[in-house]
């Protein structure tokens, strides 16, 4: 009973990490039908970024107040969201009207370029670093034995928190309108008066911010930060690629839903099957996924006109 | 056309009993039916979005009919994929040209006819003797079908450049390319100016001698429908509400309502005019 | 109706029935490009590369694998459009496969006569086409049709998923195998393997230490010996370049056949082509098949090459965007763009420390310049602009001889010299000319003049 709920905890909180990247997965893709290869990228550089900026203020380590975690979470997602801006506004825009496949490759480009500008000396290297513990590591309460640590539930709830806000977002309010409205039909819309370009940006704005919040959960929950072009950054954005995908692309509460389900196949299938081939448990569901229900669990058929 | 018609005009070719298809609850074509006689030039025609497209495209096998028959020369044509019902002899053009952009002029028709030859892959690597000789074929007969076309001096430029004119006989040509039996032409002269219209009509008539094909027209410039099609169907909303020769399809009152409305005592209309959509 | 309008439209099956090529002729014509093929790559190992010296002769070696890898990606996502970002899974298969049929092959055929010994081990066997060079011909034909059942596998799916979702399976793919590989033990000991079953020998690849003990069969040095007298290297540069000569004549006769133009067409226009009678569900299938043999074949001269011991991290999404950059920068579909650009990435990375080395002496920085970290930003760079700026690479779907300096200067050069007995009449470069000349023949003499004067919009003929 122990393992298990030890793995469950693990499951939501490793969820919740996938959720927040998938977010931005799905919201550029319902904007401009296209997958964001670089988006994990800003997980990593979320990562990576927070560490940096604890280390600059002079937070790393032990003993940082309380009020540390809040304001850089907030500092991490205001660079990477202005990050995300620029990146759209520089390699994507000019290629709006492009076919996708050209797209496509120009966001592989942005992602090698990112990951491998990330580790040069000058920017963030390749050693792996210790991330600061702005989190207290001690367990807050004990079920059947089972330490839940702190920092799972802080992980938790600041990506429900955040998942939240976003839905509030996208539906109550006029941006996200605009947001949708966009995603819908992108030439109506700027007919209607809504200046595409700006959503837009917004839209990849939000969706970096959101990675970066996962990024920077990820490194409290786990400790160690590898350099920026190491496989396992590129697994994890890739899983949170999944997540979106299997949820429904395009879909805010596939995403979550979709997220949830690839951490718990991950994690579960890691502690009672082999833990050497979880990668291959995700992989294999998005093959399966994209082969009977090519449209997620919650998305909708899009059919081209002959 | 009814029995009596069919009779008259010649053996069928393509015959469609009753296809209905709904896409969720809409149903876009219900019992439609049609007899193409065998030389024949028949016209669909009907208002934007009553289902003349989709009629095609269910001829063509891209949708699959919920009900209904589809033969051509009594063979039965229901749940073919579109390339076999091609290779069976029906091909088509498209209402929104779909050409292949980045090649040439020549190779959009040489990829049409390649579908005709019998060389495999093993025989394209060693280039035997047969494959030499059905490579030449098929690039003099592209060649001489753009000549027909009237753009053979255009063979080796990218399709995508073309004028638009030109676009449409290409894929007349390339659709030519295939040998069919039947020939589906999807708003052949849209966009086109008066004299092109006018050349292309001629050219449309031609084809069914020359090329031994029958003729099915979607057109929404009713001179030329009514001038060169022998027998006219009319659709609504996916329902057949007239059909017949031209004469009678132009003094029907559930066509004249369907284009233009429940009409005003208006006796100043003449009686020719033509109706732009 | 004239006797002119009549043979403009009978049928094809007619027309085909009345060109008789003579039989002796297209042999010659069929088979000159591959004999050519083996005896330029004999003169680039005998001459040419005696001449670059160890280092440079490597480097063309290695340029050899990445044309023969770059060119067989561009099958699939040049001629057929699909978008596949995990070729380098192909190349593992093919190389796995290969390597098993050299390393366990030779033990299995040549331990138990004496041949082999554990004082040798499995190390290259036999002389030039030796018992050993015949081995690894074979593994190359294995582990490219291995290659090619993965190639099914993937390609099945191409029939219903487009684009970025295609994109993705293939990238599964390629981590799939990485991290079945990845799984497997350690290789087995020479004298232990001769006993070993088929099962337990595919399980034994090495693991994520690689496959250790591969014989190096494809060195470019092959006359070296070491201080007692074997010899230490093989005709690498031979077996390469002959493969690569025979890949890219297969390729381009693929191009230029039905098939070719039916994948081709595909990638234009997947609806046009299925509605125009192609069946885009085999054309797929067929395109990936063929790019998975061909990677395969490149994979196992990629593992017996000197200095590389196959291992499943080196083969991973890495690998393939370096080959999806060399065919994007080459030009999707381009035969001759993708050659140049995977020779000139194969080379850029020692060009760039040069480059760097020579800078920074010139500002006075005396030292070792490291670039190998600025390599990856570069590309990732140059593949961003070239997407901006000239999406389609360097000859987008043309050919070198597509372009205009070289169809006005060199080709009537060429045409005159080799006329119809070296290139097969249709492959028509010039349809007008082509068409001028057939309507020649046909009606004996006189040029038949086109009496559809061609005037945009003007009637195209008389009725």
């Amino acid at each position: 009973m122990n393992d298990f709920l030890q793995t469950l905890v693990n499951a939501i909180a490793l969820g919740s990490l996938y959720a927040l990247t998938a977010l931005g997965y799905t919201l550029v893709y319902g904007v401009l039908r296209f997958i964001n290869f670089a988006h994990s990228d800003v997980f990593t550089l979320g990562a990576w970024v927070s560490f940096t900026i604890a280390g600059w203020i002079g937070w790393a380590g032990t003993g940082s107040p309380i009020f540390a975690m809040p304001v850089i979470l907030f500092l991490a997602m205001a660079i990477c969201a202005a990050l995300g801006i620029a990146i759209e506004t520089f390699a994507y825009r000019p290629l709006r009207r492009a076919p996708r496949l050209n797209v496509l490759i120009t966001a592989i480009g942005v992602s090698l370029l990112l990951q491998n500008v990330g580790q040069l000396k000058w920017a963030f290297g390749t050693q792996p670093q210790r991330m600061a513990e702005l989190v207290e590591d001690r367990s807050l309460f004990t079920i059947y034995d089972v330490h839940i640590r702190l920092v799972d539930v802080v992980v938790v709830i600041l990506a429900a928190l955040l998942v939240v806000a976003l839905e509030r977002l996208v539906y109550g309010t006029r941006i996200g309108r605009a947001m949708r409205a966009v995603s819908f039909d992108e030439r109506v819309a700027s007919l209607m008066g809504i200046d595409v370009n700006r959503v837009i940006s917004i839209t990849f704005g939000i969706g970096s911010a959101l990675a970066a919040a996962g990024g920077l959960l990820f490194a409290l929950k786990y400790g160690s930060i590898k350099q920026t072009a190491d496989a396992t950054w590129v697994l994890l954005g890739l899983k949170a690629f999944v997540a979106a995908v299997v949820g429904g692309i395009g879909n805010v509460r596939g995403a979550v839903a979709g997220a949830l389900l690839i951490s718990f196949v991950e994690v579960f299938g890691a502690a009672y099957l082999s833990p050497h081939m979880k990668d291959l448990y995700v992989f294999v569901i998005l093959i399966g996924v994209l082969l009977f229900k090519p449209s997620g669990l919650f998305g909708k058929a899009v059919t081209e006109k002959v | 056309m009814n029995a009596a018609e069919v009779a008259w005009a010649g053996k069928p070719v393509l015959e469609a009993k009753q296809l209905a298809i709904a896409f969720g609850g809409l149903k876009a074509v219900s019992d439609f039916s049609l007899v193409l006689p065998e030389r024949g030039l028949c016209g669909l025609i009907g208002p934007n979005g009553a289902g003349k497209t989709t009629v095609f495209n269910l001829l063509t096998g891209v949708y699959q009919a919920d009900s209904g028959e589809i033969e051509l020369y009594k063979r039965r044509l229901n749940g073919m994929k579109p390339s076999a019902i091609a290779r069976a002899g029906l091909a088509r053009t498209f209402q929104n040209i779909r050409l292949f952009g980045e090649l040439s002029v020549l190779d959009n028709i040489r990829t049409a006819a390649g579908v005709r030859a019998r060389s495999g892959l093993v025989r394209s690597f060693l280039q035997t003797p047969l494959y030499l000789a059905e490579q030449q074929a098929i690039v003099e007969r592209s060649l001489d079908l753009l000549d027909v076309l009237g753009i053979a001096h255009r063979a080796g430029e990218q399709a995508k450049s073309l004028p638009y004119g030109d676009q449409r006989r290409l894929e007349i040509a390339r659709a030519l390319a295939t040998e069919p039996t039947v020939l589906l032409l999807d708003e052949p002269v849209a966009g086109m100016n008066t004299i092109e219209k006018r050349d292309m009509a001629k050219l449309i008539e031609s084809l069914r001698e020359r090329f031994e094909v029958s003729i099915l027209l979607i057109e929404h410039d009713m001179g030329l429908v009514m001038d060169i099609c022998e027998h006219i169907t009319v659709l609504d909303h996916g329902v057949t509400i007239a059909a017949g020769t031209p004469a009678m399809v132009q003094k029907d009152p559930s066509v004249i309502e369907a284009y233009l409305g429940v009409p005003d005592d208006d006796p100043e209309l003449p009686a020719d005019h033509q109706v732009v959509d | 109706m004239t006797e002119g309008s009549d043979a403009r439209t009978r049928k094809l099956a007619e027309r085909i029935a009345e060109i008789k090529p003579n039989p002796a002729v297209a042999l010659g014509r069929s088979a000159w490009p591959f004999l050519a093929a083996i005896v330029i790559a004999f003169l680039l190992q005998v001459v040419i590369a005696p001449m670059l010296g160890g280092f440079y002769a490597k480097t063309l070696l290695d340029i050899g694998i990445a044309i023969v890898l770059a060119s067989s990606l561009n099958i699939v996502n040049g001629f057929a459009g699909q978008f596949s970002i995990g070729h380098a899974g192909f190349m593992m298969v093919g190389g796995y496969a290969a390597a098993c049929v050299t390393y366990y092959g030779s033990i299995k055929l040549l331990m138990p006569q004496g041949e082999l010994t554990e004082a040798i081990g499995v190390s290259v066997l036999g002389g030039f086409l030796g018992s050993g060079d015949l081995l690894f011909l074979a593994s190359c034909i294995v582990g490219g049709v291995f290659a090619a059942a993965a190639g099914i596998v993937v390609g099945l799916p191409s029939l219903r998923l487009r684009g970025d979702y295609l994109a993705i399976v293939t990238l599964g793919f390629g981590e799939i195998v990485r991290v079945l590989v990845q799984q497997t033990s350690d290789v087995i000991e020479p004298v232990k393997a001769v006993d070993a079953g088929v099962g337990e020998m595919v399980t034994h690849l090495g693991g994520p230490l690689g496959f250790t003990g591969t014989p190096t069969y494809v060195s470019p040095t092959p006359w070296a010996t070491n201080a007692s007298g074997d010899q230490t290297g093989h005709a690498g540069i031979f077996f390469a370049y002959s493969i690569v000569g025979i890949l890219l004549v297969l390729v381009y006769r693929l191009k230029m056949s039905s098939q070719g133009r039916a994948l081709l067409a595909v990638r234009e226009n997947e609806v046009a082509a299925e509605a125009m009678g192609v069946d885009t569900a085999s054309s797929k299938v067929s395109a990936f098949v063929l790019a998975a043999f061909f990677a395969g074949v490149g994979g196992a001269l990629f593992a017996h090459s000197l200095g590389v011991t196959l291992n499943p991290n080196e083969l991973g999404f890495q690998k393939s965007i370096d080959l999806v950059i060399m065919v994007v920068l080459g030009g999707m579909g381009s035969i001759t763009g993708v050659v140049f650009a995977a020779a000139f990435l194969t080379v850029l990375p020692e060009l760039f420390r040069e480059a760097a080395q020579f800078i920074t002496h010139l500002v006075g920085y005396h030292g070792q310049v490291n670039t190998d970290a600025y390599r990856m930003p570069v590309y990732a760079l140059l593949l961003i602009l070239v997407m901006i700026l000239r999406p389609q690479g360097l000859f987008g779907i043309k050919e070198l001889w597509d372009l205009g300096f070289w169809r006005r200067y060199v080709i009537p050069v060429w045409r005159k010299a080799a006329g119809g007995w070296l290139i097969p009449k249709h492959e028509a470069r010039l349809p007008a000319a082509i068409a001028r000349e057939l309507s020649t023949e046909r009606t004996g003499g006189e040029p038949a003049k086109s009496d559809d004067s061609p005037k945009p919009g003007a009637s195209g003929d008389q009725p």
